[in-house]
């Protein structure tokens, strides 16, 4: 049974060199720094607007190997299904699969799948691992940041955490929103090029670019002063978010990324991401400061300022 | 005007901080009674704006934190009982009882499901005939009418398995308590905006007259919550308290009399607890006799033990605007929004909760 599911759906959809030896592993060569990660996805839905679990589950790992500065080239592919989950919904996710790893540019080397009882999953998990190449001259992290560096942002926020909860059972908000669900190895590629001293970089998933910059702060020992008026929001989000009594610097993005670089580069670093489809809305934020070192602070569009903490426990809608 | 956009314009905002600032020569003490209001201030860092004279106090306006102890845990004690779904708005769910939170006992096995509408929690029942659906009624005047509307449409649809368990509260009434007990000496009151969308601006008109306390009701965005401080201050430059409105787009005198209708028809005043201010008359709504059979309270009653207050915890004295969220010695140190203490640090409008995401740093 296991063999046929395999064949069926995975092996006449992803095959490639390392997937057709059907192999205990992957054996592949590559040279240099390697970047490494892990990530499991268990969205629900496992469709929404602009993507969905498989897309998911290649962006996402994609992302955290750009977000060190690799190219990623190799990818694992992890199913737990539910017994009885449709074989109609699992080929449209490893068509999408497919697509996302096509587009990332990264081969899917080996994979496995597990189907449990009724009950012990919601109907899908999926987890993948990664690897990608870092140039040697390259090292970001989020403790690089330093006094007088520049923050940027390559697009506007909150669209995927929105998007995901306004599909959710009991909230039947009928809006034109996407998840920005997107690999950004292309434009980190596209920023290295002009820049290969980017200090930190990082994709502001879960807990929004609140966490991110906090996660910074607290990481580089500085002070990180952000400007409210420079942060795009959509109007679809701003509207849900003010219904739900909800923060848009705390919502979920799958598809933003957030840099730190040294103010000589900015200019070059800024042009160059509004060349790739995926920083068309790239702009500066904020900077990097030598006071409340570990605190984010943003000036409003009134000119007070207030501090930005990290996103603690769920976001949980408001009574009125 | 766009909401989201000239609601906050710069110029606009900066005009009317100008226009207080040449206004105000008295020393005021102004309180925004709603919780979305305190969030509204600190987001928008409005205090940072005021003139030396004018001193900004948060009120009780949150319907979790005004929620007695003693109320949330017999909720918890209903969720308990086999068979029954809980149905609640999302930031009940955290609230500390006396043991134990909703979101604990969930995590036990209870059925807790968090809803977004009344009429959710009625789907719920509709989808579960077999099973008793309790809608957690926390809430205002703004959430009420919703309440009263979903008991009318179980009627009409003889959904006989849902329930109410109703902890509805009126705002004038403890506006009246808390002037009464004479513990904060208020020279304006920033009235709620939503509450009198349903209510209108006239339950406010005792305030002046028996007070001589300026009111105006708010909007939520900065234009709105400038406008609204800045009309408070001609009021007692000029000795001339009264009610007003700064939120003409959502509010008028007499509220909206269906919503209004729909509450009188189902529930009834009684006098109720609020948490950190204790019974106040006339101050709470409980179905009427002829909706008895949709009441969680009489259908389902559970014995629940002596309520307490977590030791140290001034949320209280806090929601009674005598304490600071920063005067408490628990804040911030072993209350935070992920573990929270009590019901002010639980809401996302708590006084606590404000305080802890917003504070302003003090260096900018």
């Amino acid at each position: 049974m296991y063999h046929d599911l395999i064949a069926k759906n995975f092996l006449n959809k992803l095959s490639n060199t390392w997937l057709e030896k059907l192999d205990d592993s992957a054996v592949l060569e590559v040279g240099g720094k390697i970047a490494f990660t892990t990530d499991s996805y268990v969205v629900s839905p496992i469709f929404f607007p602009g993507g969905d679990i498989g897309r998911l589950a290649v962006c996402g790992t994609v992302n955290d190997l750009a977000m060190s500065g690799a190219s990623p080239l190799y990818l694992s592919l992890s199913f737990i299904l539910e017994e009885g989950f449709s074989t109609t919904d699992l080929e449209r996710i490893v068509d999408s699969i497919k697509e996302g790893a096509k587009e990332a540019g990264v081969e899917i080397v080996t994979g496995d799948t597990k189907v449990v009882n009724k009950g012990s999953v919601d109907k899908i998990f999926i987890n993948t691992s990664g690897i990608g190449i870092v140039p040697e001259e390259v090292n970001i992290s989020g403790s690089n940041a330093q006094p007088g560096d520049v923050i940027i942002l390559s697009g506007s926020i909150g669209e995927h955490g929105i998007t995901i909860m306004s599909q959710r059972e009991g909230l039947k908000f009928s809006s034109p929103l996407e998840s920005d669900c997107a690999p950004l190895n292309s434009l980190v590629a596209n920023m290295l090029d002009v820049c290969n001293d980017i200090h930190c970089l990082r994709d502001p998933t879960r807990g929004g670019l609140a966490t991110t910059l906090n996660e910074f702060a607290a990481q580089s020992k500085v002070g990180i002063l952000i400007e409210e008026d420079t942060i795009k929001v959509t109007p679809p989000v701003q509207a849900i978010c003010e219904l739900l009594g909800l923060d848009p610097l705390y919502i979920a993005n799958e598809g933003k990324l957030v840099a730190i670089a040294p103010p000589s580069k900015v200019k070059r670093l800024i042009e160059q991401m509004r060349q790739n489809k995926y920083g068309v809305g790239a702009v500066v934020i904020g900077r990097v400061v030598a006071e409340h070192l570990g605190t984010v602070v943003m000036k409003t569009g009134l000119g007070t300022s207030r501090i930005i903490r990290m996103l603690t426990g769920d976001l949980l809608p408001r009574i009125c | 005007m766009k909401l989201t956009e000239d609601f906050r314009n710069p110029e606009l905002a900066g005009a009317l901080v100008d226009i207080i600032n040449r206004r105000s020569t008295r020393n005021v003490r102004l309180m925004e009674f709603c919780g979305s209001h305190t969030v509204a201030i600190f987001k928008y860092g409005i205090r940072q704006l005021m003139p030396s004279t004018v001193e900004m106090l948060s009120g009780p306006g949150c319907p979790v934190c005004v929620t007695d102890t003693a109320d949330i845990d017999r909720a918890i004690a209903i969720a308990q009982i086999p068979n029954i779904v809980l149905c609640t708005f999302g930031d009940m769910l955290k609230v500390p009882g006396t043991s134990g939170s909703l979101q604990q006992v969930k995590a036990e096995g209870s059925d807790v499901r968090v809803v977004y509408s009344t009429m959710d929690a009625l789907d719920i029942a509709r989808a579960n005939p077999e099973r008793d659906v309790i809608f957690l009624g926390v809430g205002f005047e703004t959430t009420a009418p919703t309440i009263a509307a979903s008991v009318l449409q179980a009627e009409a649809d003889g959904i006989d398995n849902y329930n109410v368990l109703s902890l509805a509260k009126l705002c004038p009434p403890v506006i009246k308590a808390l002037l009464d007990a004479g513990e904060v000496d208020l020279d304006g009151i920033i009235c709620p905006g939503h509450v009198s969308v349903i209510i209108g601006s006239k339950l406010y008109e005792f305030i002046p007259h028996d007070y001589g306390i300026a009111c105006v009701v708010s909007g939520f965005e900065a234009l709105d919550i400038l406008q609204a401080i800045d009309m408070l201050i001609s009021q007692i430059e000029e000795d001339k308290p009264r009610v007003e409105i700064a939120y003409r787009r959502g509010v008028g005198r007499e509220g909206n009399i269906k919503a209004l209708e729909i509450m009188e028809q189902v529930f009834d005043i009684i006098p109720v607890r609020w948490r950190g201010v204790g019974e106040v008359a006339s101050s709470g709504l409980k179905l009427g006799n002829k909706y008895r059979q949709f009441d969680a309270e009489l259908k389902f009653p559970v014995e629940i033990a002596t309520s307490r207050e977590p030791e140290g915890c001034l949320c209280g004295q806090v929601l009674r605007g005598t304490k600071k969220p920063t005067d408490c010695s628990l804040f911030r140190r072993v209350c935070t929004p992920e573990q929270p203490v009590g019901p002010c640090m639980v809401s996302y409008e708590g006084a606590c909760s404000t305080y802890y995401l917003y504070e302003v740093n003090e260096s900018g």
